[in-house]
């Protein structure tokens, strides 16, 4: 299926849920925080999230800011 | 520094500097760090942005922030809608465990002026959420009145536009801000781009300065850092001493009574 990650298009093999997601991708630690279809996921949802077809996710990181 | 005898409290906090500075624009990080530590500031602003697994700044900007010991307010920059800020400010909440949150709904793309619509309406649910709401918004007595029935105990009202450092553009709406909400920390938030107008805000009665441009785009950051600090503790320290009451006409600062030279009979009367 095709998904959406911070604006770019990926192939993702079956149906994965976020955490399987964000290891696959090699997200690691605990400084980034994701967003799924617009909406806010929690870090203890992650294994209970399950990916779809044509989701968009965000995962944002600290930056500097004013 | 004036910590202990005059605090900034917000929302049951208290602060030793009322100098808020970003964390953004500097020629390098090493310049940021050493700017902020100078500024005296202890709420540094922050945000959040995409960002893939290879690249490591936000984990080194982590580490810095752990190591400054300040006190973190991220963003909501470049939001513009109401549900945009909610995600952005759970992400914050997650990420740097705080319930703090500056809220920006940016309306304008070509001023950055706040949109005093989304600003309510988000910071009604951002308050429902358990947030600490410090809304950037404008200077604007009824939207700010608004703000504070929603919930926020803070209120930023700008200066002028993000980034222009044209200072307090509308003396009489800040000034009336201060005068109707006398209870409520007030902070000017953006636009200030001299320390002498960061004195001016302190001198009208604001709690505190935020700002992030006039700084990280001096020549040297460090150095204007430092002389932002002092500004705004000169004119906190003036506001609090009471300002004299302006007057039209001169009154002569020495005394006139036995002024030499001076006679009481006109000699050319008597030729």
């Amino acid at each position: 299926m095709r998904i959406f990650v911070n604006g770019e298009a990926r192939i993702v093999e079956g149906s994965p849920d976020l955490a399987s997601l964000l290891q696959q991708m090699e997200y690691s630690g605990e400084t980034f925080a994701v967003a799924v279809n617009g909406d806010f996921v929690p870090r203890s949802e992650y294994p209970r999230t399950q990916i779809q077809d044509g989701d968009t996710l965000d995962v944002v990181a600290p930056v500097v800011g004013g | 520094m004036l910590a202990v005898s005059d605090p900034l409290k917000l929302y049951g906090r208290a602060f030793g500097s009322r100098l808020l500075v970003g964390t953004a624009l500097y020629p390098s990080p090493a310049v940021m760090r050493e700017a902020v530590r100078e500024s005296g500031a202890e709420i540094i602003t922050l945000s959040l942005r995409r960002q893939n697994p290879q690249q490591r700044q936000g984990r080194m900007l982590w580490d810095y922030i752990r190591e400054s010991g300040c006190w973190l307010l991220p963003n909501t920059a470049g939001c513009k809608t109401p549900r945009e800020v909610i995600t952005l400010a759970e992400m914050s909440r997650e990420i740097f465990q705080t319930d703090w949150i500056k809220l920006e709904v940016i309306g304008d793309d070509y001023n950055l002026q706040p949109d005093p619509y989304g600003l309510i309406e988000a910071a009604r649910e951002l308050v429902i959420r358990g947030f600490k709401v410090l809304p950037y918004c404008t200077d604007d007595l009824v939207v700010c009145r608004k703000l504070l029935d929603a919930g926020c105990e803070v209120l930023m009202p700008w200066g002028a536009p993000i980034g222009t450092g044209q200072g307090l553009l509308n003396k009489y709406n800040l000034r009336t801000l201060r005068e109707r909400l006398p209870d409520t920390p007030l902070i000017i938030d953006a636009g200030v781009g001299a320390p002498s107008q960061a004195a001016e805000a302190m001198e009208m009665g604001y709690d505190a300065v935020l700002l992030n441009t006039a700084i990280a785009k001096a020549q040297d950051p460090v150095q204007m850092a430092r002389a932002f600090r002092l500004a705004v503790q000169a004119g906190r320290e003036a506001y609090r001493a009471g300002l004299m009451v302006k007057r039209q006409t001169a009154s002569p600062s020495t005394p006139t009574l036995d002024m030499p030279f001076w006679q009481q009979v006109d000699k050319t009367q008597q030729d």
